[in-house]
């Protein structure tokens, strides 16, 4: 059980980490340092905007990718891949 | 205009006869193909399957369209219906595909072992579905009376008849494998016509770059600045900083749309169709993907047509257009009513400002938007053609995905799981298909007397989703020690504060005249929307679930061994019954 406890530990550090940028460019850039960052352009972009409607989702889509990744070395750490 | 019907008549009914192809080739044969495609879908082809279910009319019809009347403000349905899968792929997915079951009530069941959990699981899913397939049903009916010029109610009718063929037809694997293919037709029917504007407007042939350009004018101005400063000058909120009422509330509804998308059990579903926990995961990325084609282009289409429309009804800055030389859109657009002028100062010209008073484009319905957008930018009549397969494909996969959700509830759940444990395995297909007819027939009847704008409808479903469903399932994974009656008293709560904040500001059952409060901003709790409460009933529930398990104890030992079994990935086998 040992071992399957301490998977669990680096998968919820892992879940910590990614939700944590989750947080950061969607309800913060996004939404409550939306003001500030709008002082920065990006382009036509104000840049807070652009967080909001456009670098949030592309952030989102990275971050699943990385997890998955992760979670795959993770499941061969410990031996606990699925069989076939 | 001949042309152009010929054309919509092509794309749509060629589109549906590829449709129902598929649906025959696919047919189901087993509970298995009917509830879980055989458990043999790849995570690339769920993925896309994923994101047909997801893209609903809403999303092709309504967001685009909310996002150009909002700015700013839109925002909350860009980052809450994507930043959802985000949550879906690390808190829920991979762990209820590794327990293996067909339904989110039975994962809720097992979990919480209690038949009462699974009622409870059931009602609140049916609820959900119910509410969102309203908005699917009316984005048929109005693609359908625009553009084939039928009555509404005929319109919605020939969709109900279409869904019906082939997702009672065809279950899971008939319904996969028809929203690959509708997947195509919607993303190829959306980022078209973007493309096309874009080029016209920014010379920038990629919407989501074009957005941030400077217009192709030769006045060097960025098209955000232009569209700032038209939308100010005809007296409404500045178009990038518009943040519909509060931060608060943005914060509310975003995170309510977030983890209602999550707990959605239709979208949930369809990760019961991948062969392994490792492809759970990597589904929920590729759905992302394909989701976000849409997602990142909407932004530039809501933006875009919002400065199109604005140009075309005041084409220099305090001039504007003679009524009697509107476009031919205009002119269609009145017909089906959701345009209105009214000339209020009779001097035969349009006045489109802010001001209520003076302001006489009466009715701009925002579901037009991205339907009229084509025709506003004077783009070719099959651009248009494409739009319309294109809207009635996104509300069809979703109508369908969801149809499956409440199917398989009531005949796998309520039935063989509660009230007929011996139904034999071909009793219960049969029982599935009744029920998806007699649902079909239900959100049709929903369709014709809607209580809203279609992304409206779908945004209180989220809601529903957001309050009940998602904080059990998140709590029977990662809280070993939930107890199943602390479980069920935090579904019930969070779902009864939900519903009651949004029937006491948009009536009871929606039904006018019977909202006890009103729907007046004043009244709402810390300026809240009632379609952003979720949220707020998401946290009842989880207080509540946590307070009851003090009283109640532990789950016990088994159930335990339970969670730490579906921890782990490895041991999985494909979806299966008991």
């Amino acid at each position: 059980m040992d071992n399957s406890q301490s998977y669990w530990r680096e998968n919820l550090r892992l879940i910590f980490i990614s939700l944590t940028i989750w947080f950061v460019v969607s309800f913060g850039f996004g939404i409550l340092l939306v003001e500030p960052l709008n002082e920065i352009r990006l382009g036509g972009y104000k840049l807070g905007f652009w967080f909001a409607q456009q670098g949030s989702i592309y952030t989102f889509v990275g971050l699943i990718f990385w997890y998955s990744h992760k979670m795959n070395q993770l499941d061969k750490k410990y031996k606990v891949e699925e069989e076939s | 205009m001949d042309d152009l019907k010929l054309y919509t008549y092509i794309a749509v009914f060629g589109s549906f006869a590829l449709y129902f192809a598929i649906a025959w080739w696919a047919r189901a044969g087993s509970t298995s193909d009917f509830y879980v495609a055989g458990g043999g879908v790849t995570p690339m082809q769920n993925g896309m399957a994923i994101g047909a279910d997801w893209m609903s009319a809403a999303s092709f019809i309504s967001m685009a369209g909310l996002i150009a009347f909002l700015g700013y403000g839109g925002s909350v349905f860009l980052m809450g219906w994507t930043g959802g899968y985000v949550l879906l792929a690390m808190l829920l997915a991979p762990y209820m595909r590794k327990h293996g079951k067909f339904t989110v009530p039975e994962f809720i069941s097992d979990r919480y072992y209690s038949k009462t959990a699974r009622i409870v699981a059931v009602v609140c899913l049916i609820i959900a579905s119910l509410t969102y397939i309203i908005g699917q049903m009316k984005g048929v009916g109005v693609a359908f009376s625009r553009f084939l010029e039928v009555d509404y109610g005929l319109g919605l009718g020939i969709g109900m008849l279409v869904v019906w063929v082939y997702a009672v037809l065809g279950g899971m694997k008939g319904i996969t494998y028809t929203q690959i293919a509708q997947y195509c037709v919607l993303i190829f029917a959306y980022t078209v016509p973007a493309i096309f504007i874009s080029l016209q407007l920014t010379g920038n042939p990629i919407p989501q770059l074009g957005l941030g350009s400077t217009l192709a004018d030769g006045s060097g101005t960025y098209l955000l600045d232009k569209l700032d400063l038209v939308v100010t000058d005809l007296g409404f909120k500045e178009y990038t900083t518009d943040n519909m009422g509060s931060s608060l509330n943005m914060f509310a509804y975003t995170l309510s749309l977030m983890i209602g998308t999550a707990g959605l059990p239709h979208v949930i579903m369809r990760f019961f169709t991948v062969p392994s926990v490792k492809a759970a995961r990597s589904s929920a990325g590729y759905a992302l993907v394909f989701i976000a084609l849409l997602y990142t282009v909407a932004p530039a289409v809501g933006a875009m047509a919002r400065l199109n429309l604005i140009d075309t009804l005041q084409p220099e800055p305090g001039q504007h257009l003679e009524y009697e030389q509107r476009p031919q859109w205009f002119k269609d657009w009145e017909k089906t009513g959701l345009l209105e002028f009214e000339d209020k100062n009779s001097d035969g010209k349009i006045q489109y400002v802010a001001d209520e008073t003076t302001n006489e484009m009466v009715k701009v319905d925002r579901d037009i938007m991205v339907l009229a957008n084509p025709a506003i930018a004077n783009l070719p009549n099959w651009v248009i053609a494409l739009v319309a397969a294109g809207g009635l494909a996104a509300a069809l996969s979703t109508a369908a995905g969801l149809l499956l959700a409440i199917s398989s509830s009531v005949s796998h759940d309520l039935m063989k799981g509660v009230l007929t444990p011996n139904l034999s395995e071909k009793n219960e297909l049969l029982a599935g298909r009744i029920v998806m007819t007699l649902a079909i027939l239900v959100s049709g009847y929903l369709g014709l007397n809607p209580p809203g704008f279609a992304a409206g409808t779908v945004a209180l479903a989220f809601g529903l989703a957001a309050s009940s469903i998602f904080p059990a399932l998140m709590m029977g994974i990662f809280v070993k020690k939930m107890s199943g009656t602390a479980a069920v008293s935090g579904m019930i709560a969070g779902i009864g504060v939900t519903m009651l904040y949004v029937f006491q500001h948009k009536g009871i059952m929606f039904i006018p005249g019977t909202s006890f409060l009103g729907p007046l901003e004043e009244n709402w709790f810390l300026g809240i929307s009632p379609n952003a409460f979720g949220a707020v009933g998401a946290i009842v529930n989880f207080t509540v679930a946590f307070v009851v398990c003090q009283f109640t104890g532990p789950a016990p030992k088994e159930i335990q061994d339970l969670v730490d079994n579906f921890r782990i990935p490895s041991g999985a086998g494909a979806a299966h019954e008991h």
